[in-house]
């Protein structure tokens, strides 16, 4: 009997790419899908991909989503990949979301608030009914327009700090971390886990919000305010001294009241956590406040005994991009390793004899 | 394979490639410890070698000759997949033969011939932590190798002898290295062990999605964990190549047909391949 | 402290805020000695205990514990590395719960041969011999030496964190209410076996206990706490029978009702 030797991974991977490619495009009787379109008509799925994928492009995202088939996790990927290449000028300065300009902004905490509860453009009270005339290509009528401007809607945050009803953060002068520079350590201190949140999975997210609700870690959370709208980010470059602007990202912001903390001297004030992602993402900015509110547990002089508020848990299986390749990367071949498992296993069967 | 523009010598920057370095001098003098390390997003998965790229990538010069193995063999799809992205980003010659490679970068195995002190041999680390199966916060694993607590390890070399007769772990199999450090010696088979002592080549070790890098030094001991009374035991099966007819190499295990029937065959291809070459002729060759 | 001290605390004090649970405690313990710290839950017993053995940092004071060579070492500025050293080898702790002491994954030998392995023991064959040695003289079966100890009785279990603490010959233990949680009558073979190891074996101990019963059976001394200060010390028998203290009259008559 003759043995071929496994020869031709090279032509084989040829031939692997060049089929997806093929079954990417689909059939070519149907129209070709233009980055213009994904990043206009699926703009939450470019969101997710810029947040989880850590770079803030509308464009790249939408060719990302297009080149990984809407595999969102694959085009997050994607996006990663590149931004590693990308030389980095400098750092932004803090961007100011008292002054977003707001598409949406709701407080479950207060019935009327300065500048008022502004609905936006969100899913929440549609009826999950299919939509068939969407289905035919119909044009919606346009949304009616504010007859002036939005007033001035000041943070919820700041709004109950006045009254020192909750835990304020000032700044103390140190220079955050940067988990794309160095390697998560322990401790890690919040700005750290809010970084690694900020581009976490949106379902793990979701997940472990979700548990700290149903008793693993609550925290009795309130929205105080979640809001969407574009800020300006600005860089100083050291060459000129003062600030410039650089363009307007969109962002969402999530800021949750949560379960006051205090003794018998010291005034109880509510804690809070918070949730901060690119893009109109509200589920993910949710999930990331109560999230991060639960990995406060230690801090707040609290028991952490559920998952969510295992800091070293939560950080290190919170990023989809090591997740998925370290899953899949059992697809690799590992028969070195399964053959001596089998010598093994065959030896200590030939000793049980 | 022509290069592609738009990216730097090995893909990586020059100033990633600065930080990797001062990391790998630092493993190289600490041999055996973990340097933590800030890994870059690859455009390979994590999983996929993306430490041992990296650590590619850092010491990668222009004259250098790579050689890419994963099982041992250069024509498996992600040594194929590797080998290309060097290539392509970094424009340098690949090989084949262990002894021409000045760079062997590889998943799973040592190659059979000898390394030299003009080589360096890169692993690809899944798992860094060997302590990670007794105990899995990283807080209390580093606490652990600081105060060279190794005594659980030892425990669970105790139960497999007490279970099973013998050390049940057959790759991977933890190593002291310098008389300190427990080390991973990433999921090569315990054959491989004993070749990881007195290397004349450097051996580093990158675990991209831990963010971890190590190093031992060459001429540097490294001992694999047993008892007196129960030694290090190599195993490898037992029979000889059926193409070159080798009788001391790692082989891998072909299900020829579904009626019992087994063809072993060299896992390291080059070491096969260099064996036929010289006359040397397998059963069923 | 005298010449032949064993362990000796001077000045110890610890608040955890506004409570104090140590003021300007004193103590001294002797080789081979029995030292009981008895008090209700709440006055500092435990504190101590964990102050002594260097896993509790005081506020002010200073431990000191006597090396087999007769140096003598300030356990809280020992560096770490020493400290985990000296409570693998010289010393020994047993908790009030043995599930949280033992390796509950791991057959029986494999948990009393843990120290001696980490002490550098490399055969296999003479680890599980003496595994056996101890199981044998903690009265459990040496047949079940290769059992998991979820498959043993909560005293036997007790007996086992013992075995596997005892089987480097430490000096000097510390036992926090060895023989809580258990059945009366579980807990007089115990006291009995820990009675007899401890004598036999010339070791030290400080024992933590609620239980004036156990104190009595097990102590050579006793210190009496009461929020945070030791309010009364002395010889078992002696504190016991004539105690001098208000807290010391009201602890010993209760158990009389009792």
């Amino acid at each position: 009997m003759a043995y071929v030797a496994v020869k031709g991974g090279e032509r084989a991977i040829d031939n692997a790419h060049a089929w997806l490619a093929e079954a990417r495009r689909g059939n070519p009787a149907v129209p070709d899908l233009t980055l213009a379109q994904i990043q206009q008509q699926m703009g939450r799925a470019v969101d997710r991909v810029m947040a989880e994928g850590a770079l803030y492009d509308p464009e790249l995202a939408a060719l990302a989503i297009k080149q990984a088939q809407g595999d969102l996790i694959e085009a997050a990927f994607l996006l990663r990949a590149y931004r590693t290449t990308l030389p980095r000028f400098g750092y932004a300065a803090p961007v100011d979301t008292a002054a977003m300009a707001l598409r949406r902004r709701i407080s479950a905490v207060y019935k009327d608030l300065p500048g008022g509860q502004l609905l936006g453009p969100t899913y929440d009270y549609t009826h999950r009914l299919l939509d068939f005339l969407l289905a035919a290509g119909a044009t919606p009528p346009p949304a009616a327009e504010a007859a002036e401007p939005a007033a001035a809607m000041p943070r919820v945050a700041d709004i109950l700090a006045q009254e020192g009803l909750i835990e304020t953060h000032t700044d103390t002068g140190t220079e955050p971390g940067d988990l794309t520079r160095e390697p998560l350590a322990f401790p890690a201190g919040r700005d750290i886990r809010l970084q690694a949140l900020a581009r976490g999975d949106e379902g793990f997210l979701l997940a472990m919000g979700y548990s700290t609700q149903r008793g693993w870690g609550g925290s009795h959370p309130f929205v105080g305010e979640l809001r969407v709208g574009e800020v300006t980010v600005e860089i100083t470059p050291p060459e000129l001294g003062f600030a410039i602007d650089i363009g307007d990202i969109t962002l969402t912001e999530c800021a949750l009241v949560n379960q006051f903390k205090g003794s018998k001297t010291v005034p109880p004030q509510f804690t809070s956590g918070y949730g901060l992602t690119f893009g109109h993402a509200e589920r993910k900015a949710m999930g990331m406040a109560l999230v991060d509110r639960a990995m406060r547990a230690e801090e707040l002089g609290e028991d952490a005994t559920a998952p969510a508020q295992n800091i070293e848990f939560v950080l290190y299986h919170s990023d989809n991009i090591e997740g998925t390749g370290f899953v899949e990367h059992l697809k690799l071949p590992h028969y070195v390793d399964f053959q001596s498992e089998l010598e093994a296993i065959r030896r200590m069967r030939e000793d049980t004899k | 394979m022509t290069t592609i523009s738009g990216y730097n010598f090995a893909y990586l920057d020059e100033q990633t490639k600065r930080m990797i370095r001062r990391a790998l001098l630092k493993a190289v003098a600490i041999p055996g410890h973990q340097i933590p390390f800030g890994s870059r997003e690859m455009p390979l998965p994590y999983g996929w070698g993306t430490g041992g790229i990296q650590i590619t990538a850092a010491i990668l010069g222009a004259d250098d000759v790579l050689k890419v193995i994963d099982q041992g063999a250069d024509d498996t799809t992600n040594a194929v997949s590797i080998r290309r992205f060097f290539a392509k980003t970094a424009g340098v010659a690949t090989t084949t033969r262990t002894d021409a490679a000045t760079v062997i970068q590889t998943r799973h195995r040592i190659p059979e011939a000898p390394l030299t002190e003009n080589q360096i041999l890169v692993y690809q680390v899944p798992q860094p932590e060997p302590l990670v199966k007794l105990e899995p916060s990283r807080a209390e694993t580093r606490r652990m190798h600081a105060l060279a607590e190794y005594g659980a390890m030892h425990v669970r070399l105790y139960e497999d002898i007490t279970r099973y007769g013998q050390v049940a772990i057959s790759y991977d199999y933890p190593v002291m290295v310098n008389d300190r450090y427990l080390m991973a010696p990433s999921p090569i088979p315990a054959f491989d062990n004993p070749k990881l002592h007195q290397m004349p080549a450097l051996q580093l070790f990158g675990a991209g999605r831990e963010k971890r890098i190590y190093a031992i030094p060459p001429y540097t001991n490294v001992r694999s964990l047993d008892f007196e009374d129960h030694p290090f035991r190599a195993g490898r099966a037992p029979h000889a190549c059926g193409l070159c007819g080798a009788d001391t190499s790692y082989l891998d295990e072909v299900v020829v047909d579904n009626a019992g029937g087994r063809l072993f065959v060299c896992s390291d291809t080059d070491y096969c391949e260099t064996r036929r070459d010289a006359g040397h002729v397998g059963e069923a060759a | 402290m005298t010449d032949d001290t064993l362990l000796s605390a001077r000045g110890l004090n610890l608040r955890f805020g506004a409570i104090p649970a140590l003021v300007d405690v004193a103590v001294d313990l002797w080789p081979g000695e029995v030292l009981a710290i008895v008090g209700e839950s709440g006055s500092g017993k435990t504190t101590l205990l964990n102050v002594l053995s260097g896993r509790l940092r005081p506020d002010d004071g200073v431990v000191w514990y006597r090396d087999p060579s007769g140096r003598l070492h300030d356990v809280h500025a020992m560096p770490a590395p020493k400290l985990r050293a000296l409570h693998r080898s010289d010393w020994g702790f047993v908790q009030q719960d043995p599930r949280s002491a033992l390796r509950m994954g791991v057959s029986a030998g494999g948990n009393v041969g843990e120290r001696l392995m980490a002490q550098g023991l490399r055969h296999y064959g003479s680890i599980r011999e003496q595994a056996i040695d101890w199981l044998r003289q903690v009265e459990i079966d040496a047949a079940r030496v290769d059992d998991m100890p979820r498959t043993f009785s909560g005293g036997m279990l007790q007996r086992l964190q013992i075995a596997r603490t005892l089987v480097t010959h430490p000096r000097l233990v510390f036992m926090d209410e060895p023989t809580g949680g258990l059945d009366v009558s579980v807990q007089a073979r115990l006291l009995d076996l820990i009675r007899s190891l401890v004598a036999r074996l010339n070791i030290a101990a400080v024992l933590v206990t609620h239980d004036l019963a156990v104190a009595r059976l097990l102590a050579h001394r006793i210190v009496v706490m009461q929020r945070g200060v030791v309010v009364e010390a002395g010889l078992t028998d002696q504190v016991l029978d004539d105690p001098q203290h208000a807290y010391t009259q009201l602890l010993v008559s209760s158990v009389l009702q009792a």
